[in-house]
């Protein structure tokens, strides 16, 4: 439960920058690979995010689930796009080279199966990359890192009330489902759709009430502490940057102004082997 | 940067705790493999009725962000961004038409209903597919298929929801002017 987000504690340099500019160079780097199609660089990030990983030293096996999880949802995703749309590879690119003829309207273009590579290599460049910051940040860390980098420490501090109460409001529905089911009200697959979903409401009505005087106790503690009196506010876990912070920050930087200088030498976000 | 009162911080923590929780572990299985039936909009549309619009839009966008992550695949922006969405417009609509949240009778039941549906349809049919084709560039079809069936169940869940929900605060709450002199 309090390894909830999978932090993995161990010894290497990504574990030692700060988590501030880990936060920076995820957000950057995202942007970098959401911004364009250009497959080039995607599988170069690619390349890139597997040897940071290695750098890491977070094991496969540490992350397996979450691999197999998120490979499935990028598999089922490309599927959902073939079957809804199996020619919009052709209207992006604008050509048509028929490969092999299926049924019906299912015809496979090299056209589409790029589009699809490109697609894939966008989840396998960024999804890395995020289990790397997953793994190698500490929660409590995280909410410091959001001001950090310009988040109002207001906004910060809802993060780490959530990342906080997390574990208390699991805890508080496995009681109230507990109790409820001892009462008799049926959660399992026995009970028909809707009526689980009222079921369901049984649980949720003293949770959320419950949670909302939690609220009030919380609230009223904060302000006697005079909580939201200053302009800023310090962190504990906070930490300076040091010199592999600021690189892996202009690195960062720097793919993003790569992948934006490329979508304008080329003049669109796609990078096309067809004309 | 405007001032938030500490009471909608610490409601936009919890709101976003329990976001999470009811979106990562309280999962009913739908009839649609692969899909599961998001409670956690209903919740979301009742705390943006009490607490406003912001702190509507800040636990919808936190609470997904932190499911997101902890799924590990990294931030689908476009849902995250239409979850925001939602708990403003909800939080909004419910300022605009004077919703007040301690007594609801039937006819704030009535709007709270439509404000939540038209924020529903807002979101999964407008809100993110846009934001899928800008960032992701995925066919049109698919997107509207899946923001169909989204909005559709997610709507049918927050009616149920947080309709009784509602009914429960009101419940719970004293109305103003319930004291009598003796």
């Amino acid at each position: 439960m309090t390894n909830l987000f999978n932090y993995i504690e161990r010894s290497s340099p990504i574990h030692r920058m700060t988590g501030a500019a880990k936060l920076a160079c995820l957000l950057l780097w995202s942007f970098a690979a959401m911004s364009g199609f250009h497959t080039l660089l995607l599988a170069a990030l690619t390349v890139a995010a597997v040897v940071l990983f290695r750098i890491s030293r977070i094991r496969v096996k540490d992350i397996s689930f979450m691999l197999g999880f998120t490979f499935t949802f990028m598999i089922v995703n490309n599927l959902l796009i073939y079957l809804i749309s199996p020619e919009h590879g052709v209207s992006i690119y604008g050509s048509r080279t028929v490969l092999l003829e299926l049924f019906g309207p299912y015809v496979i273009t090299a056209e589409q199966l790029f589009y699809h590579l490109n697609v894939a290599l966008k989840y396998t460049c960024t999804i890395p990359i995020v289990l790397l910051f997953i793994c190698t940040t500490d929660p409590s860390e995280f909410a410091a890192s959001l001001n950090r980098i310009g988040v109002s420490y207001r906004i910060s501090y809802a993060v780490a009330l959530a990342l906080r109460y997390i574990p208390d409001v699991q805890r508080a529905y496995t009681e109230i489902a507990n109790a409820q089911q001892a009462r008799g009200v049926e959660m399992s697959k026995k009970a028909s759709l809707i009526e689980r979903l009222k079921n369901v409401s049984a649980i949720l009505i003293p949770l959320i009430l419950s949670s909302m005087e939690r609220i009030d106790t919380i609230s009223n503690a904060m302000e006697l502490r005079g909580f939201g009196k200053n302009k800023k506010r310090s962190w504990y876990s906070a930490r300076p940057f040091g010199a592999w912070d600021w690189i892996s920050m202009a690195v960062c930087g720097a793919l993003v102004v790569l992948s934006l200088v490329l979508t304008a030498l080329n003049g669109s976000r796609f990078f096309n082997p067809f004309v | 940067m405007k001032k938030f009162s500490v009471k909608t911080i610490v409601a936009i923590g919890i709101g976003a705790a329990l976001f999470f929780v009811l979106g990562r572990f309280v999962s009913i299985p739908s009839p649609v493999p692969n899909t599961t039936i998001n409670l956690q909009y209903g919740l979301l549309a009742f705390m943006s009725v009490v607490y406003g619009p912001v702190a509507g839009a800040l636990i919808g966008l936190i609470g997904h962000a932190l499911i997101d992550f902890s799924w590990g695949w990294g931030i689908w922006w476009s849902w995250v961004i239409a979850s925001a969405v939602y708990g403003a417009l909800v939080g909004l609509s419910a300022k605009v038409f004077k919703m007040q949240e301690n007594e609801l009778g039937k006819k704030g039941l009535i709007k709270f209903n439509i404000a939540q549906v038209v924020g529903h349809i807002i979101c999964w049919g407008v809100v993110a597919p846009v934001l899928d084709i800008v960032i992701y560039s995925e066919p049109l079809e698919k997107l509207f298929a899946q923001g169909l069936f989204a909005g559709i169940s997610n709507a049918v869940t927050t009616a149920i929801v947080g309709t009784l929900l509602c009914i429960a605060y009101a419940a719970a709450k004293p109305k103003a002017g319930s004291l009598t002199k003796e």
